[in-house]
């Protein structure tokens, strides 16, 4: 056990932190939440100036353009990002974490050159098109459509909770190729540009009063078959294969971010029981903290202990209690969201315990694959 | 940065695990502290592992061992001390294993300290924890003085660090005999494991194991920094999860077991007993946290 780091690895803090200073001054003022193509463009900006700066696809491999980044480099650079308030991954979060690493390991040669470059620059903004209605925590259970007809694919069903979908250039898709097959074993991985006919976007509205996120139908829309990413029907195991491009990294901005809060949130208040519980906020997101840097020690040895399993779930109650201890410290003044971004993060985090896995499910998946214990129906 | 175990840390861990293993089964450990217990993990080196040319991260791994084990007696004291020695802190109405150690130290704005035998009270015919006799303190000065501020300091910081990793190995091994007692028990023609209403309370316990060690490592591992900003606020973090933990797990335990866990048999209540013990031993999770926002706001 070790707190410091290596020399390298505080060079490599060194030059970034360099960089941020030079470069976070030029970058403009963060457009309105719903100006979408303004979002668009501020983000594309910004995935561009880290492009040319040697930061982007920082976790992967030099051959397709990325750094060639250590596990440790990969968590310095999402902490001193956010320790120095730069942009969030924001619209690029789709191509650079998950469909970028997802052909990367399996696309084909011509896939590849079709959509890294352009994700690197920022050129490339993807959505991810997994989720419906009728599938959610059980998303296996998709229904979406694509009938195989010469060569191309014709799809028609509704996806969900697509972020970013009114300004995607391309989609990661999960479709069913075969309806027979048990059900995650007649799944197919499509990239499937966004502006293809019989394609329609529309924004749902949070309870945020946002709309980050879309609903897709799809009708009759021919995909040529080419756009498929791995085998027919092995759609399941290749949307799994991202998951290495983590390496304990996921919530470190945060869990920086958060850690910030809290040292604001300590002004507003000397009402004992308010700081007592603000103490045991910080706690939680401290050792989350920690439980990460954890995490990255144990990707760098190649092993895996349970904490990549635990940080979502903790993380995610951590924040919705630490934003009800906003609301509860603002009293009066948290009627009203415009400039109060405790309040505005209050709401934001409603959604933190139900996207990308449930905090039930996740559960779940800790007793079963930690402990052991028997399974749930799948 | 690295707060995995390495390679002589797990042999470390290993060795520890494997000697109170063949020595320190439930059966010993309910018969309670004694000299001839202490002698033993005095020449196992459990109380000497700094001097012996091991660091503070070592010493966690040990004690987060002794938690797992529930081995009974003031180890933590005598570690931080080199002496047979229990300890209070600001409160002295009660004093732990008097009739066991040759000291009580006080560890407050500095440390002092008192022979044993020259505490007089009431001994407790029901302590709390059935494994710490406790003496309900009549009269007692602690007159010598040992130490000054800084060393009352470095006391309470490697306690709190050793206090905290015995209380994740309590964690830990609540968590295994109830995930063992999920998977073995039977009703409505089901291991009680794989209901989804018990799943989640076991799921729950590996969380609050998870994060704990993360913690209480990095408290360990600054402690052996020389750079010692923002030293006492992992202190106090680790201090919080890991007390939290073991008490929550042990609440968590005892209803998992069911009627069993309300039985004197069970070792259950003997873990939730220390757990609660522990959590008046250099600051409670409340005090801890009251002590964190205190540093946030300054």
């Amino acid at each position: 056990m070790e707190l410091r780091y290596s020399e390298a690895e505080e060079s490599f803090r060194a030059t970034l932190r360099e960089w941020l200073e030079h470069s976070l001054p030029a970058v403009p003022p963060q457009p309105s939440r719903e100006d979408w193509v303004a979002r668009r463009q501020w983000d594309a900006d910004w995935q561009r100036r880290l492009f040319d700066g040697g930061y982007a696809g920082l976790n992967w491999p030099k051959e397709y353009g990325g750094q060639g980044a250590t596990p440790t480099e990969q968590l310095i650079f999402f902490e001193e990002t956010a320790k120095a308030r730069a942009p969030y991954v924001g619209a690029n979060f789709v191509g650079t974490l998950h469909a970028g690493p997802t052909l990367i390991e399996e696309g084909t040669g011509a896939q590849k050159a079709a959509h890294l470059p352009n994700i690197l620059r920022g050129d490339e903004i993807w959505c991810q098109g997994f989720s419906e209605p009728g599938a959610g925590s059980d998303l296996a259970g998709l229904r979406t459509r694509a009938d195989r007809d010469g060569d191309d694919y014709v799809l028609n069903g509704q996806k969900i909770w697509c972020s970013f979908g009114q300004i995607a250039d391309v989609g990661e898709f999960l479709v069913r190729t075969d309806p027979d097959a048990p059900k995650n074993r007649g799944i197919s991985w499509l990239i499937l540009p966004m502006d293809l006919p019989g394609i329609e976007i529309r924004p749902i509205k949070t309870a945020l009063g946002s709309s980050e996120f879309c609903e897709v139908f799809l009708t009759d829309v021919r995909v040529p078959v080419s756009q498929r990413v791995g085998a027919e029907n092995d759609g399941w195991r290749v949307t799994n294969v991202t998951l290495k491009y983590e390496r304990g990294t996921a919530f470190v901005s945060e869990l920086i971010d958060s850690l910030r809060l809290c040292r604001d949130a300590a002004k507003l208040t000397s009402d004992a029981a308010h700081l007592r519980e603000l103490g045991h906020c910080y706690a939680a997101f401290d050792g989350l903290w920690s439980l990460t840097k954890r995490n990255v020690s144990q990707t760098s040895r190649g092993t895996a202990g349970a904490g990549g399993m635990v940080i979502k779930l903790a993380y995610s109650e951590a924040r919705q209690r630490f934003g009800e201890l906003c609301l509860r410290m603002l009293e009066r003044d948290g009627l009203h969201i415009e400039g109060n971004e405790l309040v505005e993060e209050r709401l934001r985090t409603l959604a933190l315990t139900i996207a990308a896995g449930a905090s039930q499910i996740q559960r779940n998946i800790i007793s079963e694959r930690v402990l052991g214990l028997p399974r749930e129906p799948r | 940065m690295d707060l995995e175990l390495s390679d002589d840390q797990v042999s470390l861990r290993d060795g520890i695990q494997a000697l109170l293993a063949g020595r320190f089964d439930m059966e010993r450990v309910r018969t309670g502290f004694d000299r001839a217990m202490y002698d033993e993990l005095a020449e196992a080196g459990v109380f000497s592992l700094i001097s012996d040319g091991f660091v503070w991260a070592d010493a966690a791994i040990v004690f987060e061992q002794l938690g797992e084990f529930c081995v009974p007696g003031p180890l933590v004291t005598c570690a931080i001390t080199g002496e047979c020695a229990s300890h209070v802190e600001t409160s002295t109405v009660a004093i732990e294993h008097v009739s066991t150690v040759d000291y009580v130290y006080q560890i407050a704005d500095t440390v002092t300290r008192a022979p044993a035998s020259s505490f007089s009270g009431v001994a407790s015919d029901w302590p709390l924890d059935p494994l710490t006799p406790i003496l309900k303190v009549g009269s007692g000065v602690f007159g010598e003085s040992v130490g000054d501020a800084e060393l009352a300091q470095a006391f309470r910081r490697r306690g709190t660090v050793l206090t905290a990793a015995f209380q994740l190995g309590m964690a830990q091994r609540l968590t295994t005999m109830t995930v063992d007692y999920a998977k073995s028990r039977v009703q409505f023609d089901r291991p009680i494991g794989s209901f989804q209403a018990i799943k989640h309370l076991l799921a729950d316990m590996v969380v609050r194991n998870e994060v704990a060690r993360a913690a209480v490592y990095a408290a360990a591992a600054h402690l052996d920094e020389p750079d010692e900003s923002g030293l006492d606020r992992t202190i106090a973090v680790a201090k919080v999860l890991a007390g939290e933990a073991a008490v929550v797990n042990g609440k968590t335990a005892t209803q998992v077991h069911g009627g069993m866990g309300y039985t004197w048999e069970v070792d259950v209540h003997l873990y939730l007993k220390r757990a609660w013990l522990l959590e008046t031993h250099f600051g409670s999770a409340e005090s801890r946290c009251d002590d964190l926002a205190a540093i946030l706001s300054a």
